[in-house]
């Protein structure tokens, strides 16, 4: 057990659908320099769950069956996105289909309302959540810091809420810390984990360290000049703001506090007009 | 008739959805199936009838992030 392991996981397991995972962070499979190098970015990260997708088989082809031999090696439990829907029906066909093709009820719950940004479609993600979760699904919803939809989804029965950092693929962090913060403190008892947007690891630090349970991303690791080395970057990063959010940060301040005592700083006073009493 | 397959047009004599999949994907392994939108399990693919012009997604495992 290596040292990362050894800090996140047996003794702060994150627990999510019943399922306790021994990492907080949940690592894309996507856009890497090659699968080889996507597989030692898994294993480098500690992740104990990859996200996965769907997309049409070619006439006569079998790349579905190379990449399923590809993730079976790795050991991780896989989490599959509805990416690239713009519909509630087209998500909830494709999680349908992802249930078959991988045999679990998790689901990464996408509906995109915008090609450009890639932000979610609040309303079809609420609409296809409410079928999925009535299907048996487990649905980890991809959505804003929108607090409204985030109590409808929480009402239908996610036990798990996974507001953007940024856009997807942008690398810009996490755009709205107040909005997140809220979040965090509104649903204190919900697993929240920040999905996209996420570029750095100090990023990753960040939202753990404002208490948010684990950290979804793909892009920061794998357009990485080493992705390898990045992905144990982010595992350490994670363990870093997970250990300081439960160590208890300091108390943030305006004005400046000593660090060094001040009871006798030499030269005190020195120079004053008070003549000192002998 | 002439079926969509995967955005495609296709030519076929294909009496069921499972026999067009063993057609265009005889050593695909496992794949996932929906026909007009509509998720059809492997199970019923021997019992589903496919009709000229309609759309049907065969897809497979992927990379996601």
């Amino acid at each position: 057990m290596n040292v990362i392991e050894k800090n996140i996981g047996l003794n702060d397991p994150l627990t999510v659908y019943g399922v306790a995972l021994s990492s907080r962070l949940l690592l894309g499979t996507a856009r890497y320099p090659s699968p080889q190098v996507m597989c030692d970015a898994v294993r480098a990260s500690g992740a104990g769950v990859v996200t996965v997708s769907l997309r049409r088989e070619s006439a006569h082809g079998n790349m579905g069956e190379a990449f399923v031999s590809l993730i079976s090696g790795l050991g991780v439990r896989v989490l599959p996105n509805t990416a690239g829907c713009h519909t509630a029906k087209q998500a909830i066909t494709t999680a349908m289909m992802a249930r078959e093709l991988f045999d679990t009820n998790w689901i990464k719950l996408e509906v995109i309302a915008n090609d450009d940004t890639l932000q979610p479609d609040l309303f079809g993600l609420v609409e296809a959540a409410e079928v999925l979760i009535s299907e048996g699904f487990d649905v980890f919803p991809y959505t804003t810091e929108d607090l409204s939809v985030a109590e409808r989804l929480v009402g239908l029965g996610c036990q798990v809420l996974m507001p953007w950092g940024a856009p997807i693929g942008t690398g810009r962090g996490l755009a709205n810390r107040y909005a997140l913060r809220t979040m965090r403190n509104y649903f204190p008892d919900t697993a929240l984990v920040i999905d996209a947007g996420v570029g750095a690891p100090s990023h990753a630090c960040a939202a753990m360290e404002m208490g948010y349970d684990a950290v979804l991303l793909n892009t920061a690791v794998a357009k990485a000049g080493d992705p390898v080395a990045m992905a144990s970057a982010f595992a350490k990063a994670i363990d870093a703001g997970r250990t300081g959010f439960k160590s208890g940060l300091m108390e943030r301040r305006d004005m400046a506090a000593p660090s060094t005592p001040v009871a006798g700083t030499p030269f005190f006073n020195v120079g004053s007009d008070t003549p000192s009493k002998s | 008739m002439i079926v969509i397959v995967n955005g495609r047009s296709v030519e076929t004599g294909a009496g069921s959805l499972a026999a067009l999949v063993s057609d265009l994907h005889p050593d695909a392994g496992r794949v996932a199936t929906a026909v007009n939108g509509r998720f059809v399990r492997a199970g019923e693919r021997s019992e589903t009838g496919i009709s000229n012009g309609d759309q049907i997604e065969i897809v497979s495992a992927r990379q996601g992030g």
